[in-house]
């Protein structure tokens, strides 16, 4: 059984907490104590029906205000999958913590409401989406119930997102027409929309095909940790821990080492298993090499005829999550795959007008939850390769040291 | 940036459906949780690993083993002894600590209320009062980074925290204001005074906890099993009749079959009717329940639908 991460995301109300407490009821993945729990409080509270958003909207002020705040994991599974559910927040201003549960996932589903259709919020959310490379998006098309379950709201509705799309870069697209609060489309076929020819969202994520998401076909192991036993029985042992961020690796293979250049063989690959012939991503194993290198956390192992740019000047699309804003001169921390730097802010290229996707290149600063390109001079070079082609090797985070906050998330466009 | 010459352009080309190169998902969590204990040992100045010795400990003991070999664990254990202690969980401790070569650090419940540092609450559980203890014995020991077994299935507040889970100096957690969590690049920085709690098994349910004791082999302790064992009811739970937990002279002793599904506090800790005896036969019953750990064994989360939010503001892991 293989693991699939979801997130969701869309604006305010839409109802991405309902759908998800949805998806676990229907699935019967909830507890009856948990059950027992929301609708005592949906009682206590006066309303009609039990809220199924509770199951996920845990702090004490998200249920007084109704709102999600932060991320919240669930958990899942069919006899097909399991799955990782990362229920975000749909406020502007928690952009941030929506940042954070897309990152990893798989799948995204940004939700839109019927009656109001594709607001800014869902624009903003679906370009995240596409931006952080999550490789399938579904667009559901919620609270049916409420527009009538009409076809025709459906269809202007997925043309336009269809349309606002074709502008981003969306390797996967499925629109699915469904009312979270009732349950129509979620796991079950809807029989108020025989229209809607489609899967309902569950078969969908059971089945969607994501085993060729990862690249198997760039070597990366960024060195984790090394390890050195330090016992009478292991006196020359010297093993490369990390997790594969890209490709197959087999002993007996040549590679290199970055940034010193220095090339060897894999004399082995380890887990506390014993030996394994092969390591992929997101396998984490120890190599030992041939030869006895100098080999650090930080550094990058990958084949000789393939590598990723070795480069201090990196060009990289920022999400900016600081209170204060970013401005060109700064000067920040930078973690890249185990590799940390100090960076500089040389240049702030444009600032993304989410909505039109219009470039703003008079602007001076980015402020929080805004998203522009910089540019960027590190203080020890970087083994960087374009998100688009590996997430693991392509993204990085910026750190203030002065509070030690993640200031920014950054996928890196370029670098010379 | 350019892909070499030869090299396919499409980094997708040559994956297409190979089944060869999928990750199951138990050893795709277990890559996860040894990606964080790594990044916890090289990150971190003096981390230390919070054992109870319950089987989430346990799982996650064997992670940070598997992430070190051939060489040790390179951080102590951390034991808070809240002196209500299963004698087989301690004697199962006591076993993992000799065999795996580590040092154990020991903060003791008891002893800090016969120095008048916290005191017993009123229904004898020392789940609360166990925070103050942990607080002081990791700052004793100068601890900046501890490693909790917690899972986010567990509990609503869990659901929402952070693998790297930041406490000010009174080791409190702010719901509201949690860094940023993005791809695996965890931001492990902080502020003299401040520590870090970390959860590499955040992701992992208990059925994954079970099926991977199953899968790997792994010894619990048995109390995890089905055995015959002379039970009372109180508050509809069952609990067994031990050292520790007394029936009343109200309480009528009857024999059952149980198994304890967690290992809280030895007097607050029901166990639960079952007829599963081995690793797959609980693994299969896990499967099936219908109700959550707590919700089936734990006298004292119950006490208010925030409970575990406010217990974590104070500072409980
Ligand atoms: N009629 C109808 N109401 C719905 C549907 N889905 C959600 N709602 C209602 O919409 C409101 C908001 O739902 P939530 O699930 O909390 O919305 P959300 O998207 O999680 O909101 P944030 O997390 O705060 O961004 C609640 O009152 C839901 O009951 C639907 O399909 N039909
Ligand atoms: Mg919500």
């Amino acid at each position: 059984m293989d693991l699939l991460r979801l997130a969701t995301a869309g604006s305010v109300d839409d109802g991405k907490s309902t759908l998800i407490g949805r998806m676990l009821y229907d699935s019967k993945s909830i507890f009856t104590d948990q059950l027992e729990a929301i609708e005592r409080t949906s009682r206590d509270r006066g309303d009609d029906y039990t809220d199924l958003a509770l199951l996920t909207d845990g702090l004490r002020a998200e249920r007084e205000q109704g709102i999600t705040i932060d991320v919240a994991y669930r958990y899942f599974a069919t006899p097909k999958r399991k799955f990782i559910v990362a229920d975000t927040p749909g406020h502007i201003q928690y952009t941030r913590n929506m940042v954070t549960g897309a990152s990893t996932a798989d799948v995204g589903i940004v939700l839109a409401d019927a009656r109001k259709g594709l607001i800014e919020q869902s624009r903003r959310h679906a370009f995240l989406v596409s931006l952080l490379q999550v490789p399938h998006l579904v667009l559901a098309v919620n609270k049916m119930d409420l527009v009538d379950w009409s076809e025709e709201v459906y269809e202007s509705i997925r043309a336009e997102f269809v349309e606002f799309a074709s502008k981003l870069q969306i390797s996967d697209l499925t629109v699915i027409p469904m009312s979270a609060l009732k349950g129509d489309n979620v796991v079950e076929r809807s029989a108020n929309m025989p229209w809607y020819q489609g899967a309902p969202l569950l078969h969908h994520l059971e089945n969607v095909h994501i085993a060729s998401d990862r690249n198997l076909v760039d070597v990366r192991f960024p060195v984790q940790y090394v390890i050195r036993p330090h016992q009478n029985r292991n006196q020359d042992y010297r093993g490369y821990a990390g997790q594969v961020a890209g490709g197959v690796l087999k002993a007996g293979d040549e590679v290199v080492v970055l940034p010193s250049g220095l090339g060897t063989r894999i004399a082995g690959i380890e887990t506390a298993d014993g030996p394994v012939e092969e390591a992929f991503a997101p396998m984490s194993v120890v190599l030992r090499l041939e030869d006895d290198l100098d080999v650090s956390r930080g550094d990058m192992i990958c084949r000789p005829n393939n590598r990723p740019s070795v480069s201090q000047d990196i060009d990289a699309m920022v999400c900016w999550m600081g209170d204060s804003p970013l401005v060109p001169g700064q000067k920040l921390a930078i973690k890249h795959t185990t590799r940390t730097a100090r960076t500089l802010v040389k240049e702030l290229q444009y600032e993304l007008n989410i909505n039109t996707l219009h470039r703003n290149l008079e602007a001076v600063d980015l402020r929080l939850n805004e998203i522009g390109r910089v540019r960027l001079r590190t203080t020890s070079p970087l083994m960087a390769d374009e998100y688009r082609r590996n997430r693991a090797t392509g993204g990085f985070v910026l750190i203030d040291e002065a509070t030690n906050a993640t200031v920014g998330a950054g996928m890196i466009v370029g670098a010379e | 940036m350019k892909p070499a010459a030869g090299e396919e352009k499409d980094p997708m080309a040559r994956t297409e459906r190979s089944p060869r190169y999928s990750l199951s998902h138990l050893k795709t969590l277990e890559a996860e949780a040894i990606f964080i204990i790594r990044e916890v040992a090289a990150e971190l100045e003096r981390p230390a690993l919070m054992f109870s010795g319950g089987k989430d400990s346990i799982v996650m003991l064997e992670l940070a083993r598997r992430a070190f070999a051939p060489a040790r664990i390179p951080f102590p254990v951390l034991h808070i002894d809240t002196g209500h202690n299963f004698d087989e969980v301690l004697e199962h401790r006591d076993r993992e600590v000799k065999r795996l070569g580590l040092t154990l650090v020991v903060g003791s419940v008891q002893e800090a209320i016969d120095r008048g540092v916290v005191r017993e609450e009123p229904n004898g559980s020392r789940n609360r009062i166990q925070t103050a203890v942990l607080l002081e014995t990791a700052e004793k020991h100068g601890f900046t980074a501890l490693l909790g077994g917690a899972r986010r299935d567990e509990e609503k507040a869990r659901a929402k925290e952070r693998v790297f889970s930041f406490r000010d100096e009174f080791g409190q957690w702010d719901p509201k204001s949690q860094r940023p969590e993005v791809w695996g690049l965890y931001n492990t920085r902080v502020h003299v005074g401040e520590s870090i709690r970390v959860f590499p098994i955040s992701n992992w349910t208990e059925l994954d906890i079970w099926s991977y004791i199953e899968q790997e082999n792994i010894e619990v302790p048995s109390l995890y099993y089905s055995r015959r064992r002379p039970v009372f009811r109180r508050n509809g739970m069952l609990f067994a009749v031990h050292r520790f937990c007394q029936p009343r002279p109200s309480e009528e002793v009857f024999e059952a079959d149980v198994r304890y599904r967690t290992m809280g506090d030895a007097t607050l800790t029901a166990a639960v009717t079952s007829d599963a005896a081995t690793p797959a036969q609980v693994r299969e019953e896990v499967a099936g329940t219908r109700l959550t750990e707590r919700g089936a064994t734990r006298g004292d989360d119950q006490v208010s639908e925030a409970a575990m939010e406010d217990r974590k503001k104070e500072g409980y892991f």
